[in-house]
């Protein structure tokens, strides 16, 4: 959380004015004992009638000014709490833009969107109310205090116990406290993921007769947060009449002290009466404390859960966004790999083993290779998301780091495995692929992508909805929209990750026919299972468990290279 | 409403007992300002207190300090513990009704509402519950009790002091409301906000390809500040009712001095009794501002807890018949008999298909998208029942059989892959506790999976996160497949079971499969036809209707629907 706060400076000015006129107006609050203690002494001693009105109109006097103080405190609270939250927010969003895949992998997408959302406000009210009420509550106590002083020291002194033991206790539960609530907080959290896996996993739960086994599993870890919250209720419970009866034994105190000064003839009842109020002043500050020590722990434990997210370093672009010297300039090679090695950070064994390869522009280059044989771990380093263990990547003669990421994704687009969609209309997420497209290119994209037909038939065509995650159209027309997406904008190096799965043999065909005859020739790389669909690609790489094992036509692999014959013979065996 | 008193109803002994220990509470803390008011009248000036007296009244106090901090106490811990077992009662039968709602409901929902349903609803309740039973009570017992304490003191104050606390409530209704449709305006904007980092970080992947990471954080950056603008005026307007509400007390304060003090003079009360006033002044507007606060919070927890009971009081599935057959060794003998079924009564989508499987057949069925394949899946399995007709099971009616024993005879392998969290060896015996080890590893190696299982950190005992994020498409589904293998069902389904895995492994487990298969009834739904061409019976289908029907060869002599997908996968 404590790093959080150094997106407060901006708000430097608000986040001292809102205080301090909390502090002003706390001040003006503790001088109405004394000025009820001047209308019982001096007023009703005196029978004096006008003195009584003027101090009523003191406390009128002092109501206003306190309330003008208070409002502008909340304002200043409010426009801090509200500011920094928002400052929060931008830095963690943009941070997160930043993450790289693996990355994002190990966090979860969930986890992060809940952190954006319902953390956010948590810690937004927190310290909307720290701002106004954290310094305003210890103020009232210490001020009741000095002000008691004021009045007589030696009742003072009751003050000056009662004071200290009431932190003790209020700081005293709060520790004992919060780590109690963050149990409740994991326990909950397994609440959670028992819920989410057995709605991801119904059909599998009910297929293998699961649910009441899923049912136990879910009543013991709810059982188990009963049980933690139970603890806590009690811990927390403990709290108010605790402070109660310190406070009240301070006024039994107060009284009796008092009644010995005012005997001795060194007080006056009124003075009594003051002091009575200022206890009770106290009283109501620590009730509203002990409330704002709730909200202040959930709002720091949710500080604490984005500063975690905010500490992590994005590796994002490993490819620098500066340039950087590109070394040595291959010219004629438009893509090619030297000796490249690649290892994912913390696990020693090699993704990718001793790369080579070289393709020229325009050719078509068929990626093939079992599950987790390196495919798109290739692919991601082509488009610089990671950087290589060692060897140089080289895209149009130049070392992959001469460029900035935004040029080489200018250049390279992805279709990946999973199509995905955003929500707005159809030329909305066809213009990701080029801000200005017109029209015009983007019918071209779509005809090429096998997706106008059925765009075509939409109710207002281009500007059709798509709705969150693309849910209103089908698995297939979504992969074909996603291709089109990244035909937009006519990229010089097109990259097919398995993004055809959904699309009949027929379809797939035509598609890929009508990206061979693109007017602008891209460099092609499909990435695929099947030798049926990369056979007539011009040059293809065949990994196997990281390691390049075949380079060549699909003649001359079916000849020479035992890994692409056994994957060709599996699918046409008959 | 009506249903949240149905979770009390249990509780109604623990909840009448803090009840009265909130009327206890107050009444004890609402004689300490008497009590001091009558002290402070034995104090009277220079060598003229009453010591005795005092003493009495101060051993009064004490007393009264006891009790209330004894009852507080006890109410604090009924209190808590009624909300911690309501809210454990209500997830415990919402998440019982999910295991036991048709998939339906959960098709038909996203998973992440059912999820803030069951987490976050159920929380904010609890809050509001808690808070409602602590604050709503004492507070109104509060503001009665103080009004006749006040009124036995002085009837002339006293109804200065209730003409005046209306004001302090209109001054806060006044500021709600304006703050309600700003507060209004904030949520829909949060929604908007909370949809946009949804989609964006959900699919961060695909913005990083497209180089968009700016382009999103402009657009948030620019929804933040309109967020950050309405909710600023939201934040400060609702924040003024306390200063607001503070001063009107404020002068009623002042009002209740003043005019006590004329009364003192003319002796109609004492200095006391105006000490105990100006505290019962300051303590009686207290509560009407709570409550106000209460009532929206305990508004809004009704409201979460209405969306709780949706779950709860869900149709459930319809509970298998008495009479309901067990299924036992089956022979694998299916039978559609004019079945139709469609998930939208709008949308038809399988119309009157017939269909008779003999035992040990294995039965390809091929389309493309949304033809109704998995649907047929759903229906064999009783994920959904039939609108019309009947499936039958060696002559028994899938209806009349109990869904146990019915998805007992069936192994299924689909091709969205699911793994809980736990560990590799926990997710392999799911469907069969009692295996042996030796079992286990047969079954994995089976299905090709005991290799990559075996190169894991810590092999069988490796813990999978969540949906199994650390281990590869393929891998899961080796692991599904291992899990069925392990069952041995008499029948088995495979929809798309291999899609994610290279072919040169899918031949090893098709391998695999036909040791599995043989004698067993098996349905497969398949892309790739080259893997089902030895299937006895090949469904085509398309819009719902089985258009082809028969083997590999018959189809390609037929030279229809089939032939022509198979000559383009060629």
């Amino acid at each position: 959380m404590k790093k959080l706060l150094v997106y407060l400076k901006d708000y430097r000015k608000e986040s001292i004015l809102a205080p301090l006129f909390k502090l002003l107006e706390a001040s003006f609050e503790l001088f109405v004992p004394l000025v009820m203690a001047q209308i019982i002494d001096v007023g009703i001693d005196n029978e004096d009638k006008n003195y009584i009105i003027q101090m009523g109109l003191v406390l009128f006097a002092l109501g206003i000014i306190g309330l003008a103080c208070s409002l502008t405190a909340q304002y200043f609270a409010a426009r801090a709490a509200v500011g920094f939250t928002a400052k929060v927010k931008n830095k963690l969003f943009s941070h997160i833009m930043d993450f790289s895949y693996s990355q994002m992998d190990a966090l979860g997408s969930s986890s992060l969107v809940t952190r954006l959302t319902s953390d956010m406000n948590q810690v937004q009210s927190g310290v909307n109310l720290v701002l106004r009420l954290f310094l305003r509550s210890p103020f009232i106590v210490l001020g009741a205090m000095i002000m008691a002083f004021t009045v007589d020291v030696k009742a003072a002194l009751i003050f000056v116990v009662a004071i200290p033991l009431l932190s003790i206790v209020v700081f005293g539960i709060m520790l004992i406290g919060i780590p109690i609530y963050r149990r409740v907080q994991d326990h909950l959290d397994k609440l959670t993921r028992n819920t989410r896996e057995s709605l991801a996993g119904a059909r599998v739960i009910r297929a293998f007769r699961l649910e009441d086994e899923w049912v136990g599993e879910f009543m013991e870890n709810n059982k188990a947060l009963r049980r933690i919250q139970l603890v806590a209720g009690r811990v927390s419970s403990v709290m108010n009449p605790v402070t109660y009866v310190i406070i009240n034994g301070a006024l039994i105190a107060l009284i009796y002290v008092g009644a010995v000064r005012v005997n001795g003839g060194f007080l006056k009842t009124g003075q009594v009466v003051a002091l009575v109020n200022y206890m009770s002043q106290i009283l109501v500050e620590l009730i509203k404390l002990a409330n704002l020590i709730i909200t202040t722990t959930k709002a720091v434990a949710c500080g604490n859960r984005i500063q975690t997210v905010l500490e992590i370093e994005a590796e994002g672009h490993t490819v620098d966004s500066v340039k950087r010297d590109g070394g040595v300039e291959y010219p004629g090679e438009y893509v090619a790999f030297h000796h490249v090695n690649f290892a994912y950070e913390g696990s020693g064994e090699n993704a990718l083993e001793d790369i080579d390869f070289t393709v020229h522009k325009g050719q078509t280059v068929g990626i093939i290779g079992g599950t987790g044989s390196g495919k798109s771990t290739l692919i991601h380093l082509l488009s610089g998301f990671y950087e290589p263990t060692s060897g140089e990547v080289v895209l149009d003669g130049k070392n992959l780091t001469a460029y900035e990421s935004g040029e080489i994704l200018e250049r390279i687009r992805l279709v990946p495995q999973k199509a995905v969609l955003f929500s707005g209309t159809i030329a909305d997420n066809l213009r990701w692929g080029k801000e200005d497209a017109t029209e015009e290119e983007m019918w071209a994209a779509l005809e090429t992508a096998q997706a106008a037909e059925f765009v075509k038939q939409k109710e207002g065509l281009l500007e059709a909805e798509v709705k969150q995650a693309g849910k209103n159209f089908s698995g297939g027309q979504r992969q074909r929209l996603t291709i089109a997406r990244a035909l937009v904008g006519e990229p010089d190096i097109l990259v097919l990750d398995d993004s055809t799965s959904a699309l009949d043999y027929r379809t797939d065909a035509s598609l890929r026919a009508a990206i061979r005859e693109l007017p602008c020739h891209p460099t092609v790389f499909l990435i695929s299972q099947r030798t049926n669909s990369i056979q007539y690609a011009d040059l293809i790489l065949v990994l196997d468990d990281g390691k390049l094992v075949g380079v060549g036509t699909h003649e001359e692999l079916l000849r020479e290279c035992e890994v692409y014959q056994e994957i060709h013979e599996s699918q046409y065996k008959k | 409403m009506k249903q949240v008193l149905r979770y009390l109803r249990k509780y109604t002994i623990l909840l009448m007992l803090s009840v009265v220990c909130a009327i206890v509470t107050t009444i004890a803390s609402l004689y300490i300002p008497i009590f001091t008011g009558d002290a402070i009248d034995c104090i009277i000036g220079e060598g003229n207190v009453d010591f005795p007296a005092i003493a009495g009244i101060l051993t009064k106090i004490g007393i009264a300090i006891a009790i209330a901090a004894v009852s507080q106490w006890c109410m604090g811990l009924l209190n808590n513990t009624v909300t911690c077992r309501v809210v454990h009662d209500m997830r415990r039968d919402a998440f019982a009704k999910l295991e036991r709602l048709p998939l339906k409901y959960i098709d038909g929902r996203s998973s992440g509402e059912i999820v803030s349903r069951m987490i976050a609803d159920v929380d904010q309740f609890s809050e509001g519950l808690l808070m409602g039973m602590t604050q709503f009570f004492t507070g109104i017992m509060t503001i009665l009790m103080t009004l006749i304490f006040m009124f036995r003191l002085s009837t002339g104050i006293t109804g200065m002091v209730v003409l005046l606390t209306p004001i302090s409530l209109v001054v806060a209704a006044v500021i709600a409301r304006k703050s309600h449709h700003l507060f209004a305006a904030q949520s829909k904007l949060r929604g908007v906000q909370t949809g946009f980092i949804d989609e964006m970080i959900g699919n961060q992947k695909v913005v990083m390809a497209f180089h968009r990471q700016e382009n999103a954080i402009q657009t948030f950056e620019k929804q933040n500040e309109e967020y950050r603008r309405i909710s600023l005026k939201a934040i400060f307007a609702s924040s003024t009712t306390n200063p607001a509400t503070r001063f009107v007390n404020g002068l009623i304060y002042a009002a209740v001095g003043m005019f006590g003090g004329f009364l003192a003079i003319r002796r109609v009360i004492t200095v006391g009794e105006l000490s105990c006033f100006l505290s019962y002044a300051s303590q009686y507007t207290k509560p009407f501002n709570e409550i106000s606060g209460v009532v929206t919070e305990m508004q809004n927890a009704l409201v979460c807890a209405k969306r709780v009971f949706e779950i709860i009081y869900a149709e459930p599935e319809k509970p298998d018949e008495p009479d309901a057959v067990c299924l036992r060794d089956v022979n694998g003998n299916v039978e559609f008999q004019d079945v139709s079924f469609s998930y939208i009564p709008e949308q038809k989508l399988i119309e009157h298909l017939n269909l008779s499987v003999k035992p040990g057949q294995k039965i390809a069925i091929v389309g493309p998208t949304g033809c109704g394949k998995t649907t047929l899946i759903n229906l064999l399995m009783r994920f959904y029942d039939t609108t019309e007709g009947r499936i039958l099971i060696d002559g028994h009616d899938t209806k009349k059989c109990t869904r146990e024993s019915l998805r007992t005879t069936f192994g299924m392998v689909l091709q969205e892959t699911w793994i809980r969290s736990g560990t590799i060896r926990e997710n392999i015996m799911m469907g069969n506790p009692d295996a042996t080890e030796e079992e286990m590893i047969e079954a994995a190696k089976a299905s090709y999976a005991h290799n990559f299982i075996r190169r894991l950190p810590r092999g069988y005992d490796t813990v999978m996160s969540e949906d199994g994020g650390n281990l590869s498409q393929g891998q899961k589904q080796l692991l599904c497949i291992a899990r069925v293998m392990l069952c041995h069902p008499d029948m088995l389904i495979l929809d798309e079971a291999t899609s994610s895995i290279d072919t040169r492994t899918e031949i090893k487990i098709q391998k695999a499969f036909a040791a599995l298969m043989k004698g067993r009834t098996s349905f497969i739904v398949a892309h790739r036809l080259t893997t089902i061409q030895d299937a006895d019976v090949i469904l085509v289908m398309k819009d719902g209707n089985v258009i082809e029907q028969g083997t590999h060869d018959d189809l390609l002599r037929a030279g229809g629907f089939y032939a022509s997908l198979y000559a383009s996968n060629m």
